[in-house]
């Protein structure tokens, strides 16, 4: 019985959620996080639970949440299996700085390292996986790490972090108060950048005759989308986007060159081998980016704007290493550097847009005849939402098609990807995720065949949520970007890649989710408008595409960046 | 030379987090970093850890590791260090037969010119205690040979550098 202002830690562990502003819980039950279940009982009113289908949906599901609104996930699980089943989510978390804070049942403090039933090391195993993990083994505990974790997992690079929650912990009885946490002797999430460093900037980007810039998900992270438009106007610099970059600028913006990396557009990655000052701003020089290190933009001198001190020099050394919030040091350099113009060098990505223009995109999005190629299914979507849809892709061609060829209006945190780990699977939970984060808003996953069935599971999420996510499958019947590889890189050799697919419209029916087959190219709009047309409505479309589609053009691995394939047989060749 | 192997002293400063060990450990080990002393102990300041790496590697990969540990957010500081850059010594000690070095007759000899001492004696053995570089330990352990060592240990290297910063001793 719970007396006087006593608590069970279990309580106090939903109290202190609540203080701490979250809304939404993805997770799934089990025997060593039931005092929490059970006190959830009475918390409905306060705690939305999603109720996942397999851990790892929720953990995906958080880091789509997260992802969609900029707040931190929250997952729960039960101990041992429930707890190694979002292993993998969290690793993701931690690739693409998703601030997620898993909460994990465990076994009682006596029992702990006796092999208890469903008793596992679950800090030592998301311990290189995690920005900072911690076992909880009594309630009085709760409060504050509950506090320090959110502070963690949102603060500076944002990431996962685990509280392993003992038995003991959740069921001793505790007096409760909360308090925010501001700040922790030994990490300081925003280092603040000098001004002879700002300066030295200042100086590197005044002199340069051909400026360029790269940035990455730190512009979402940091708000600094305005300020990045601001910096790039005021120096009238061209910029190209990493994928976690994209929908930072809105397509149309006027210096705004594309996606630079290995399915990059032509222009940002060939320019950034031809500019004299590169600059490179919440981006980390991931080998996806760089292609071969020794031949990346070796003639230009480079800025590297980062908040993760270990990011700099890692990969590349800079001219200049500024280690700080993004938006901070682009407010600090625009107010300083001059007012500039560079139109010719800007003139001269004209030649590369139109080259791509003409011999991939043309092709893509506008083919004679045949099956209906992946882009032309990425295009209909943009066109039919205006594009406003939150766009989330599975991993593969249906990612990097994805990442190509859609739009976005200006509103950020708009394309949500699994980047740094690639995992399969994350793509209908996290849309699940962005979804349940922004109602409003349409949310549209690309997925292909394998990644669908690696979390198919989570229709019943959809259907018992009411989810809305429109869900659209490029069905190639191949683990198409594994065939891709095999089909330029591996002589053809199409070894364990076919894959049979299941009926899917058989399964949606199956989960009561509206569904529909694209064949044909004179289907595909009106299907892609019905799917749309009730924001609310989960929709799946089953898009039989061209089975053997590539996405071009592509940087093969171990070339240099400008070192750019345009098809299967031909490279990307200045002047014609 | 950036891409030279060298042996570098790490000194991570931290909180006494539980689990922090086997996180700096994992680190070394991604990083393909062989550890090749380690100690552990409290700093002059209160509730803070000071752990000492010794390593083989480059100073690129090193600088790398430093950083990764730096990042863990229960560490509040790394330091890396060549060898010409710190003072630095270990603790050895020795087991030796009591019998053989009464008979050899050179024992003073032997102890006094290796500046080390003994810190316990009964009839069976001897136990002989030594400070110094790896090196030195090496030679007093090449010398005891001959008396038939039952038993030798090293300590994990502690360090200070031989930076004098005005502030830090006020
Ligand atoms: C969990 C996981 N397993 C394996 C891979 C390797 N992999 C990368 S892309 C790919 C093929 C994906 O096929 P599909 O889901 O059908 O999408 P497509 O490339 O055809 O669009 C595979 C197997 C991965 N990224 N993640």
């Amino acid at each position: 019985m719970e007396q006087n202002n006593l608590i069970t830690g279990a309580e106090a562990l939903l109290k202190a959620l609540v203080d701490e502003g979250v809304d939404t819980i993805f997770g799934y039950p089990g025997g060593q996080i039931m005092p929490v279940y059970d006190k959830l009982y009475y918390y409905g009113d306060r705690l939305r639970h999603i109720l996942v289908r397999h851990e790892q949906g929720a953990i995906h599901a958080a880091q789509g949440y997260a992802r969609a609104n900029g707040r931190t996930g929250v997952v729960m699980v039960t101990s041992g299996p429930g707890a190694t089943n979002v292993v993998t989510g969290i690793a993701d978390a931690m690739a693409d700085s998703t601030p997620v804070v898993v909460l994990t049942g465990q076994v009682s403090v006596a029992a702990l390292g006796t092999d208890a039933f469903q008793e596992a090391d679950v800090i030592g195993i998301t311990s290189a996986i995690t920005k900072w993990n911690h076992q909880i083994r009594h309630a009085d505990e709760i409060a504050e790490s509950v506090a320090k974790a959110f502070y963690i997992a949102g603060n500076g690079r944002p990431g996962p972090v685990l509280l392993d929650i003992t038995k003991d912990a959740q069921n001793e009885l505790v007096e409760y108060s909360y308090r925010h946490c501001t700040g922790i002797r030994t990490y300081n999430p925003y280092p603040e950048p000098s001004d002879a460093d700002i300066e030295r900037a200042v100086e590197l980007i005044d002199s340069a005759q051909r400026p360029f810039v790269v940035f990455g998900q730190g512009i979402t992270i940091s708000h600094a989308e305005k300020e990045l438009a601001a910096f790039l106007t005021k120096g009238d610099i061209p910029a190209g986007a990493t994928m976690l970059g994209l929908s930072a600028l809105p397509s149309d913006f006027p210096l705004y060159e594309g996606m630079i990396g290995m399915h990059g557009n032509i222009a940002p990655n060939v320019k950034t081998n031809e500019c004299d000052v590169l600059i490179a701003v919440g981006m980390r020089f991931d080998d996806r980016v760089t292609g071969k290190v020794s031949e990346y933009a070796r003639q230009a001198k480079i800025i590297h704007i980062d908040i993760d001190k270990c990011e700099i020099g890692k990969i590349i050394q800079p001219e200049v290493g500024i280690c700080g919030d993004a938006r901070e040091v682009l407010t600090r350099i625009t107010a300083k550097m001059r007012k500039a113009s560079h139109r010719e060098w800007i003139g001269s990505f004209d030649e590369c847009r139109q080259a791509e223009q003409q011999l991939v995109i043309e092709p893509e999005l506008r083919p004679d005849g045949g099956h209906i190629r992946m882009g032309e299914v990425v295009d209909m979507v943009a066109k039919v939402t205006g594009n406003k849809a939150i766009v989330i892709t599975d991993v593969g061609q249906n990612q990097l098609i994805a990442a190509r060829y859609s739009r976005y209006s200006g509103q950020g945190r708009s394309f949500i990807t699994s980047g740094g780990l690639g995992t399969m699977g994350f793509g209908i939970p996290a849309a699940i995720g962005a979804k349940t984060a922004c109602p409003d808003r349409p949310v549209c996953l690309f997925v292909g065949d394998g990644g669908t069935q690696m979390t198919i599971q989570e229709f019943g999420t959809v259907m018992q949520e009411g989810t809305g996510v429109k869900m659209v499958i490029l069905n190639n019947n191949w683990l198409g970007n594994v065939r891709q590889w095999q089909e330029l890189f591996f002589g053809g050799r199409y070894s364990q890649t076919r894959m049979l697919n299941p009926d899917y419209m058989g399964i949606c029916r199956a989960y009561g989710i509206d569904s529909a087959v694209v064949e044909k190219r004179e289907d595909l709009e009106n299907a892609v408008r019905t799917m749309f047309e009730d924001n609310d409505r989960p929709y799946l479309l089953d898009v039989h595409v061209l089975e053997e589609g590539n996405v071009m053009p592509m940087v093969p691995p171990g070339k240099g960046i400008s070192e750019i394939m345009i098809n299967e047989k031909e490279w990307y060749k200045k002047n014609g | 030379m950036a891409d030279s192997i060298k042996t570098y002293t790490v000194v991570i400063y931290t909180e006494n987090s539980i689990g922090l060990l086997s996180q700096i450990a994992n680190v070394f080990t991604r990083r393909n970093l062989n550890i090749l002393s380690l100690s552990a102990g409290e700093s002059a300041e209160e509730g803070s850890y000071h752990i000492t790496v010794v390593t083989d590697g480059t100073e690129r990969n090193v600088r790398g590791a430093a950083l990764l540990v730096e990042k863990r957010v229960d560490v509040i500081r790394v330091d890396y260090y060549t060898d010409s850059e710190i003072v630095y010594k270990e603790l050895a000690m020795y087991k030796v037969p009591t019998k053989s070095l009464l008979e050899s007759g050179s024992m003073e000899k032997l102890l006094s010119g290796h500046q080390a001492k003994i810190v316990d004696i009964n009839k069976k053995f001897t136990v002989i205690q030594k400070t110094g570089t790896a090196e030195d330990t090496s030679a007093l352990l090449e010398d005891l040979k001959d008396y038939g060592i039952c038993e030798f240990i090293r300590s994990g290297r502690i360090a200070v550098s031989k930076q004098w910063n005005a502030e830090e001793a006020e």
